[in-house]
């Protein structure tokens, strides 16, 4: 496949590690977070057939985090974008 | 023997003779021959035997798609099973052997299975090999191997090496006959940077096999012209003998080179092949149409070929099969074997052809509405028998028959993604359907698009329209004048009332075997595949799938595109395995990463192992010793006695920086480091987010906004991939940098009693207990050179860790040791490491094994509920809080003489070895010479509750049994007096 | 005193010529990664025009008083002769104070510069960068033979490759190896 990076263009993605849902970006506050919402966080994630939201990490690049929007059926990649934007956008800060 | 079936004309330089070698027998052929037509211009149609009724066969095709003629090429370490006779390039000294045939081709013992065929049939495995189960290996395995194999490898290394590169393209156009020279012409002369892929050695297809012209030149001579201009171009490049293997995603092609198979062995330093990886914005498939033959009883002698074939041995390489020549037909393209070899002056002694009317060709024996009914001749087609359309048989005698039942284009490629051909009534064939590779589009005959006229035209604007949507406009092109014949074809899937008719030739599957599948309700395609072998194997059913879905369609009363076809999979044909290693073999199978001590190390014959991609010292032998206990124990008396040093560079080293790096590594430690004050350093617990320790190591505060963090050797990398997700995912603004400094630094352990004095001769500051304190970090100097200094230990020894920058590793090791002397200082490696650490009850990589918490290994207070970090929240589940939990215990065996098993199970004295009275497992093991008798670490159930009791550790597997005591983790120094001295 | 040794462990550095294919190690470059602290971009930015250090976009390397090349968001790895700045951190500091975050980075990596008409041949064989479409100025992080590095072009003939030190003998010889099938 290849995963076209916001900052580099088109990259193979053998340059990539694959984490999984980008929901694990959200991240509750463990101090405030019932066990419950902390287990939720850490073990439950969607499985689609079809478009899904997800982290890869360009570890032989640029070590940027990607949230990348592919189509797990057809690995049809319609967005990428860094994570670390992505983030900010949540509200997610320090 | 000379060529006796060699005739006019072809591609072939008659001004050299080369020689080679059949099963022993010397003949000879010329350069542009293959191994088979040069057999056949030497007469020799008997080139193997099937895979399971052992039938003499010969090349059914002149191509990749070859069924039959699979020999054994060359011999000795380079012999190569199952290569296509028909795709292997003639060279001067080819050997090549028959196989599958036993003691010889034309007598071969098995060819007895033949004869008791009716016990061979589909689903033979199945039915015969069912139980039991432990005869598979013993008994059935041998069998089937010896009855029914394919060739057989060298078992000698391969002596040759592949390599492995990367392409990048505007266009990749898959196979240069008339429409992919075509397209690549018009996007070459566009400027686009466009490969040009061709399995074959000469670049041209059909064209090279045909006798039409383009314009006023000839087929051949059109693509040869065009293969010149096109290597002029500096933005093209060509690439004959070279096969595309698959469609990956998102434009990435792989494709096999096939550099020096043509020669006896390569030119030094040159691969044998090389495997690309291309990647392409658009690609083209113009892999051209494989034939498909017309099953009738006893279908596949020795001379029987596809009708195409048979005028491609004629037009491109100058052979007859036979002196007498047969066609049988559906379709206008078969009629062009007949003129063709007539032209050539082959003697044609029938053309039968299956449709009852149309015009008649002039001066053959043309015979409409009739059919071939079965053939003679025992190792090679002697007679065919035919039926006429009045129902009259009449035998003929021939020696070569060409049969065709019309073309299927190479959809191959463009249904790598799961797409479903489509069926087209018309043509009597598949069709790429839609949904393939998104970058690719069929022009040419592998669309469907059979005339030469339509081949160019296709070729021309498929290229055109794909560089269109790259912005590429391509200058209008006139395209020659060429032949542009309909297809005119009456489906005739195989000749009714036959039943030994063979569908797949290579896997011996007949007409019957299909009835008998459909009988037994292996109907669905794939089952049938599967119940059948039908289009497995070397040539994946490129000449006998479609048959054998038309006859299951007529058999359940299913159109054919309802019954629906199997899935294509890469790769196209046949890869080595060799390719597909590359470079990767030996001590090339994966790179090393070397210590800054190794050059040392290595001149003083140390013992290395691997680590990851490292080589670290295992042990560095001394003159005399013998075992590598000797070694090890002296490692550790030594430096327990006096003073060791030991290569640690390994250890993962990762710099944070930022006026948030104290907060973040309290969120990514599961102990606190922003109240760590400069110049100290400190044990940090990392945790996954579900509570189970994830990685530990040192890390220093350098500055105010500066630490050192170290992780293990194993997680260097996890960790600092782990560090950035924390960085850029959750918490994005905190103010924090990142960068490995694993390579920059050579770090070595100094540990032991005369560990301070040692350093201090080296050391050009005071490090002296008050001066530098336990736990102590900081920027020094080491005669001039700027370092750093680290007092941690891991052996529980007094001890600190120098680093210098790694360009003076090979030279500080030379110094400690140097400066060691007096001493007695020893270099110590991993295994007297792990000894140390065993004794001194550290956790490492078997203790954090992906499963175990902090509780588990003794470190629960390190777990702070003050702060939010990665991983606290979840530990404190109660799963993971039980009070009979896991514990890390020391244990030491009763009687003193005996050893442990790591991974022995801990029981009760008297408790039965089942899992119900697990109580834990030991986790390292090994003999102490600071206690004098073997000590392993554990966790046992309840166990710190537990020491001083005596139970068992079983190993059921090795069936070994231990009395021992449960004790402190602490062998030596617990109150860890030794450390701050 | 201690003597430097090269990664490849020559207490000199050597180049080695297969057929056209020139391959130098280089020890006479000082390097240093340099990221900006949250909120100081511009101060560092200013710094560095000032001083002459290049602060180049994604994939590319640039040459002022020193050189530099992008690794990252916010983050370059700094080039600089090693005489004088073998100390190139405490250099940098200078410069930039707090402002951002400076890792010396110098022995973290061995430098071969590889020199000859047709490279895009040989790392053809080596890795997926497109060096025959890469412009002068190029710089991208690429895998050879398993191995992290940077790739430089500093012109059509000459490239820089760092890869990780450590693993300096097996780059060299993936370069060997792949130089070799080419003559």
């Amino acid at each position: 496949m290849i995963i076209n990076h916001p900052l580099l263009g088109p990259r193979d993605a053998q340059e990539f590690v694959y984490l999984g849902d980008a929901a694990l970006m959200n991240r509750p506050d463990g101090l405030t977070a019932s066990l419950q919402e902390m287990h939720d966080y850490a073990y439950l994630r969607d499985n689609p057939a079809g478009l899904h939201r997800e982290l890869w990490y360009h570890e032989q690049g640029d070590r940027s985090w990607l949230v990348v929007t592919r189509n797990t059926v057809t690995h049809e990649i319609t967005a990428v974008e860094l994570a670390r934007d992505v983030a900010r956008a949540q509200g997610r800060s320090k | 023997m000379t060529q006796t079936n060699r005739i006019a004309g072809g591609q072939i330089d008659r001004s050299q003779t080369l020689r080679f070698h059949f099963d022993g027998l010397p003949y000879s052929g010329h350069p542009g021959d293959t191994l088979a037509s040069a057999l056949l211009a030497n007469g020799v149609r008997l080139m193997g035997r099937s895979f399971k009724y052992h039938r003499p066969r010969g090349p059914l095709s002149a191509g990749s798609e070859e069924p039959n003629a699979l020999v054994q090429l060359r011999s000795g370490a380079r012999q190569e099973p199952n290569t296509r006779a028909t795709v292997a390039e003639l060279f001067d000294g080819l050997t090549a052997t028959s196989q599958n045939a036993w003691p010889s081709l034309k007598f071969d013992a098995l060819a007895i299975n033949d004869r008791f065929n009716t016990f061979f049939t589909a689903g033979f495995y199945y039915k015969t090999f069912m139980w039991p189960a432990a005869f598979w290996e013993k008994v059935y395995e041998p069998i089937i191997r010896r009855a029914a194999g394919l060739g057989a490898l060298s078992t000698l290394e391969d002596p040759d090496c592949y390599d492995k590169g990367f392409l990048h393209c505007d266009l990749l156009v898959i196979g240069a006959g008339p429409a992919g020279l075509q397209a690549a012409l018009t996007a070459g002369r566009s400027g686009a940077r466009v490969i040009l892929a061709d399995e074959d050695f000469r670049m041209g297809g059909r064209l090279n096999a045909e006798t039409f012209g383009i314009g006023d030149q000839t087929g051949a001579d059109w693509a040869a012209a065009t293969v010149a201009e096109l290597a002029t171009m500096p933005n093209v490049r060509l690439m004959a003998r070279t096969t595309i293997l698959a469609a990956m995603d998102h434009g990435i092609y792989s494709a096999v080179e096939r550099v020096s198979d043509h020669l006896p062995e390569p030119l030094p330093n040159k691969p044998r092949q090389t495997l690309w990886r291309i990647y392409s914005r658009k690609a083209i498939l113009t892999a051209g149409a494989t034939e498909r033959p017309i099953p009738f009883e006893n279908n596949d002698r020795p001379g029987i070929l596809l009708a195409g074939s048979l005028r491609a041995y004629a037009n491109r390489w100058g052979v007859t099969v036979g002196d007498r020549v047969a066609v049988f037909t559906n379709n206008d393209d078969g009629l062009r074997t007949a003129t063709d070899l007539q032209a050539k002056g082959v003697d044609v002694v029938a053309v039968i052809d299956t449709r009852p009317g149309g015009p008649l060709l002039p001066g053959i024996r043309h015979l409409q509405g009739a059919e071939v009914i079965d053939s003679a001749g025992r190792l090679g087609l002697q007679s065919i028998t035919i039926r006429d359309a009045k129902g009259r048989v009449e035998t003929i005698a021939c020696t070569a028959l060409g049969t065709t039942g019309g073309w299927n284009p190479n959809l191959n490629i463009a249904s790598h993604h799961r797409s479903k051909p489509e069926w087209s009534d018309t043509l009597a064939t598949f069709l790429p359907g839609a949904g393939g590779p998104a970058n690719l589009t069929s022009a040419g005959a592998a669309a469907g698009l059979f005339s030469t006229h339509a081949a160019l035209a296709s070729g021309d604007e498929t290229a055109r329209a794909a560089l269109e949507t790259l912005g590429i406009t391509a200058p209008a092109q006139t395209l020659p004048q060429a032949e542009d014949a309909p297809v005119a074809i009456t489906p005739h899937w195989y000749v009714k009332g036959s039943a030994r008719a063979w569908v797949d030739l290579q896997n011996d599957v007949t007409i019957k075997d299909i009835k008998l599948a459909h009988q037994e309700n292996f109907a669905g395609v794939e089952h049938l595949k599967r119940y059948t072998t039908l289009g497995m194997a070397t040539d994946q059913g490129k000449t006998g799938n479609t048959i054998g879905l038309a006859v299951m369609a007529e058999l359940t009363g299913q159109s054919i595109p309802a019954t629906g076809t199997t899935t294509y999979r890469p790769p196209y044909t046949p890869v080595s395995m060799g390719a597909l290693a590359g470079r990767g073999r030996g001590q090339e199978f994966k790179p090393k990463r070397l210590t800054p001590s190794h050059k040392w190390a290595a001149e003083q014959g140390a013992i290395f192992v691997e680590v990851g991609y490292w080589l670290r010292t295992q042990w560095l032998p001394r003159p005399g010793e013998t075992t590598w206990r000797e070694s090890v124990d002296r490692e550790v008396l030594q430096t327990r006695k006096s003073v060791g040093i030991c290569d640690v560079t390994t250890l993962g080293k990762i710099d944070i920086q930022g006026t948030d790096a104290g907060a973040f590594l309290d969120r990514v430690y599961a102990n606190t480091f922003s109240t760590l004050a400069v110049g100290k350093c400190r044990y940090g617990l990392m945790l996954r987010e579900d509570g189970i320790v994830f990685d530990d190591g040192t890390t220093a505060r350098m500055g105010p906004n500066e630490y050192v963090m170290t992780t293990t050797t194993a997680n260097a990398v996890t960790v600092f991939r782990h560090l950035e997700f924390c960085r850029q995912c959750l918490w994005p603004d905190m103010d924090v940098q990142l960068i490995s400094t694993t390579e920059a630094w050579a770090q070595y352990s100094v540990a032991g009693p005369n560990a301070r004095k040692l350093l201090q001769k080296l050391v050009d500051q005071d490090i002296s207990d008050a001066a530098f304190p336990y736990m102590g970090a900081g920027e020094i100097t080491v005669q001039g050179t700027h370092a750093r200094l680290f007092r941690i230990s891991f052996s529980g020894e007094l001890a600190y860790e120098i680093a210098v920058p790694t360009r003076y590793g090979d030279a500080l090791i030379r110094a400690l040791v140097t400066a060691g002397e007096e001493f007695d200082a020893v270099v110590y490696g991993t295994e007297a490491l792990g000894v140390m650490r065993i004794e001194k009850g550290h956790v490492a990589g078997n203790e954090l094994n992906g499963q175990s918490t902090a509780l588990n290994m003794g470190l629960g207070k390190m777990v702070s509920r003050k702060k939010d970090a990665i991983g606290v929240a979840l530990s404190a589940r109660e799963g993971l809080t039980k009070d009979d939990g896991l514990r890390l215990v020391g244990v030491k065996p009763v009687d003193h003489s005996k050893a442990m098993q790591a991974g022995s199970h801990f029981l009760k004295t008297g408790a039965e070895p089942t899992a119900a009275h697990d109580d834990g497992w030991l986790t390292s093991m090994i003999y102490s010479p600071h206690m004098g008798h073997h000590i392993a670490l554990g966790y046992l159930r309840n166990g710190t509750n537990r020491i001083g009791e005596k139970m068992r550790v079983v190993n059921l597997l090795n069936k070994t049994e231990v009395e021992v005591e449960i004790v402190s983790p602490h062998f030596i120094d617990p109150e860890g007096s030794r450390l701050r001295a | 005193m201690l003597e430097p040794l090269s990664p490849l462990g020559h207490a000199v550095p050597e180049a080695t010529t297969i057929g056209p294919f020139t391959i130098t190690e280089r020890t006479d470059t000082a390097l240093a990664s340099l990221a900006i602290r949250y909120g100081r971009a511009a101060d560092v930015t200013a710094t560095a025009a000032a001083a002459g250090i290049p602060l180049p976009k994604p994939g590319r390397h640039e040459i002022q008083t020193l050189a530099a090349f992008w690794l990252a968001p916010d983050m370059w790895m700094i080039e600089a002769p090693f005489v004088p700045h073998e100390d190139i951190r405490a250099h940098l500091l200078t410069l930039f104070h707090d402002a951002a975050s400076i890792t010396e980075q110098t022995d973290a990596w061995v430098r071969l510069d590889l020199t000859a008409p047709d490279l895009p041949a040989l790392m053809e064989r080596l890795c997926n960068t497109d060096l025959r479409a890469a412009p002068v100025g190029f710089a991208t992080r690429t895998v050879i033979d398993h191995l992290g590095c940077y790739l430089i072009k500093r012109s059509d003939r000459d490239i820089t490759l760092y890869g990780p030190r450590s693993s300096a003998q097996t780059l060299h010889h993936a370069l060997t190896v792949a130089a070799l099938s080419l003559t």
